[in-house]
C-alpha cells in the first residue's frame, strides 16, 4: 500500500466534514420553512449553527500551522498549481481512467473541489458573522450578506453531495482518506505522476549510501 | 513547483464574488424578485420555494408550529383599560380594515420586497377597550407560549401598526403567524409578533423575547441596532 494522506490531513478532513454536516443540517432548519416549522427552537439551532461556523476553519488552520503540517502544506501547494495536464483532464471523456493525461496527486476535479471549499468557507464565515452581529452594517449590506450566504449555501450543498458521490464511486480513493493509503495499482493507473514521484522517493531512500 | 497558481486565483475570485455580493446583493435580490419571481410563482412543484428569491424565512422560537383555528381564536386586551376585551376572529374582521404594502425587513438582513398586508389599526383596537390615564406601553404575548414583544403607546397608535390577518391577499397561515399577528411596518421583523394572543396595557415598557437577547427595544428600521443613517 502507498501512503496518501497522513494523520494530520485525515483529522483535519474529518473534523471539517463533521462541522460541515452540522452546519448544513442546522442551516436547513434555519432557512427552509418546512424544516423550521417541523423543528422550531430557533434559538438553539441558531447557537449551534453559529458556534460550528466559527469553529469551521480551525481544523485546517491548526493542521497547516504546526511542525506536523508539512505534508498538508505541501498538498495545499499541489492543489494551487495547475499544469497543462489539468486542462487536458477536463477535456477527457473518461476522467477516471485518464489515459495519456499525466495526473499528479490530485486530478483537476479535486483541485476545483478543494479550492471551492476553501473560498466558500471564508465567504460563509464572513457573511455569517455579519448576520450574527449585524449592528455595524447598513440594511443594504445585511441584505447583501444574506444574499451571498444563501447562494453560497446552495453551491456548498451541490459540492458536498458531488464530493460524497465521487468518493463512494471510488472506494480506493476513499480509502486514502479513511485508512490513509491506496493500492499501488490505483496510484499507477489513476495518479501516474504522483506514483512515479513516491516510488522514486522510496528508491532513493533504499539505495545504499556510496562508500 | 511547476504549473500556474490557478488555485490561488480561483480562491481570490471567490472572495471577490462574495464581497461584490455583499455590496450589490440587495440590488441583485430586487432584480431577481422582479424578473424571476413571477416565473417561480407559477411553479407547481413548490421546489422553487426553497430558492432565496422573494421568500420569508419562518422564525419560530418554540419546538412546534403553533396552531389555532379561526373559530377558537381569541384576542385578549387587558391591563390598564376601561373595559377588558376578548375579540373573536370574526369581530376583528368586522372592524374597519387597513391595507399596507411595505418591504419586510429582518434585522439579520433578509428582506422581502413589497409585501401586502391587511388588518385593523392597533389604535382602533385600543380605543375599543379604552386606555386609562397613566398607561404608557403595551406588552404582547404569543400563543406559542414563549414569545413576547412590547411597544410604547405612542408607537402603537401609528397608522402603520396593524393587527394583521391577511398576507398577500390570503388569510395568514400558521407559518406566518396566523390567524392574527402584529405588523409594525416601521420596525424590524422581530417586533411584529406572530400568533398574537394577548395585549396588555402597562405603565412601563417590558422588553420582549429578542430584546432580552440583545436586540433594541425601539427597533426602527435603519435607526436602531447601531444604525442612525436611514430615518424612515
Amino acid at each position: 500500500m502507498i501512503p496518501r494522506f497522513d494523520r494530520v490531513e485525515r483529522a483535519a478532513h474529518w473534523t471539517t466534514a463533521a462541522l460541515f454536516g452540522v452546519l448544513m443540517l442546522t442551516g436547513a432548519v434555519l432557512y427552509a420553512g418546512p424544516f423550521s416549522a417541523m423543528f422550531g427552537r430557533r434559538e438553539l439551532f441558531r447557537q449551534v449553527h453559529v458556534y460550528a461556523g466559527i469553529l469551521l476553519p480551525v481544523p485546517v488552520l491548526v493542521g497547516v500551522a504546526g511542525r506536523w503540517g508539512a505534508q498538508l502544506r505541501r498538498d495545499v501547494g499541489r492543489i494551487n498549481r495547475w499544469t497543462r495536464d489539468d486542462a487536458r483532464w477536463f477535456r477527457r471523456r473518461n476522467r477516471v481512467r485518464p489515459g495519456r493525461v499525466d495526473v499528479g496527486k490530485f486530478n483537476a476535479g479535486q483541485k476545483v473541489n478543494a479550492t471551492f471549499f476553501a473560498g466558500a468557507v471564508v465567504v460563509m464565515l464572513a457573511t455569517g458573522l455579519m448576520l450574527r452581529w449585524p449592528n455595524p452594517f447598513s440594511n443594504d449590506l445585511r441584505t447583501g450578506a444574506t444574499f451571498v450566504h444563501d447562494w453560497f449555501a446552495f453551491g456548498i450543498w451541490i459540492a458536498v453531495l458531488g464530493h460524497i458521490y465521487f468518493a463512494i464511486r471510488d472506494p480506493i480513493a476513499l480509502g486514502g482518506m479513511t485508512r490513509g493509503s491506496v493500492t499501488p495499482y490505483w496510484a499507477r493507473t489513476e495518479r501516474p505522476a504522483w506514483y512515479r514521484e513516491v516510488t522514486q522517493e522510496s528508491q532513493d531512500l533504499e539505495e545504499p549510501a556510496p562508500r | 513547483m511547476d504549473g500556474t497558481p490557478v488555485g490561488r486565483r480561483v480562491f481570490l475570485g471567490l472572495l471577490g464574488a462574495g464581497a461584490a455580493g455583499i455590496l450589490w446583493g440587495s440590488k441583485a435580490q430586487r432584480w431577481l424578485e422582479q424578473n424571476v419571481g413571477p416565473y417561480l410563482a407559477k411553479d407547481g412543484t413548490g421546489l422553487s420555494g426553497l430558492l432565496p428569491i422573494g421568500r420569508f424565512r419562518i422564525y419560530s422560537v418554540t419546538g412546534s408550529m403553533p396552531h389555532r383555528g379561526h373559530d377558537e381564536y381569541r384576542l385578549h386586551v387587558s391591563g390598564l383599560v376601561d373595559q377588558p376585551l376578548t375579540l373573536t376572529y370574526r369581530e376583528i374582521r368586522a372592524m374597519t380594515p387597513t391595507g399596507l404594502t411595505r418591504d419586510f425587513q429582518c434585522v439579520t438582513g433578509w428582506r422581502v420586497f413589497a409585501v401586502k398586508w391587511k388588518g385593523v389599526r392597533l389604535g382602533d383596537v385600543l380605543d375599543r377597550a379604552g386606555v386609562q390615564a397613566g398607561a404608557k406601553a403595551l406588552r404582547f404575548r404569543s400563543f406559542d407560549g414563549t414569545y413576547t414583544e412590547s411597544l410604547t403607546l405612542k408607537q402603537a397608535r401609528r397608522d402603520d401598526v396593524l393587527v394583521a390577518y391577511e398576507l398577500e391577499g390570503e388569510q395568514l397561515s400558521d407559518a406566518h403567524g396566523g390567524p392574527v399577528r402584529l405588523y409594525i411596518a416601521p420596525m424590524y421583523g422581530y417586533k411584529s409578533i406572530k400568533w398574537l394572543d394577548r395585549i396588555e396595557v402597562t405603565d412601563e415598557v417590558v422588553p420582549g423575547y429578542w430584546e432580552d437577547r440583545g436586540y433594541d427595544v425601539d427597533a426602527w428600521i435603519g435607526r436602531s441596532n447601531n444604525r442612525d443613517d436611514n430615518a424612515p
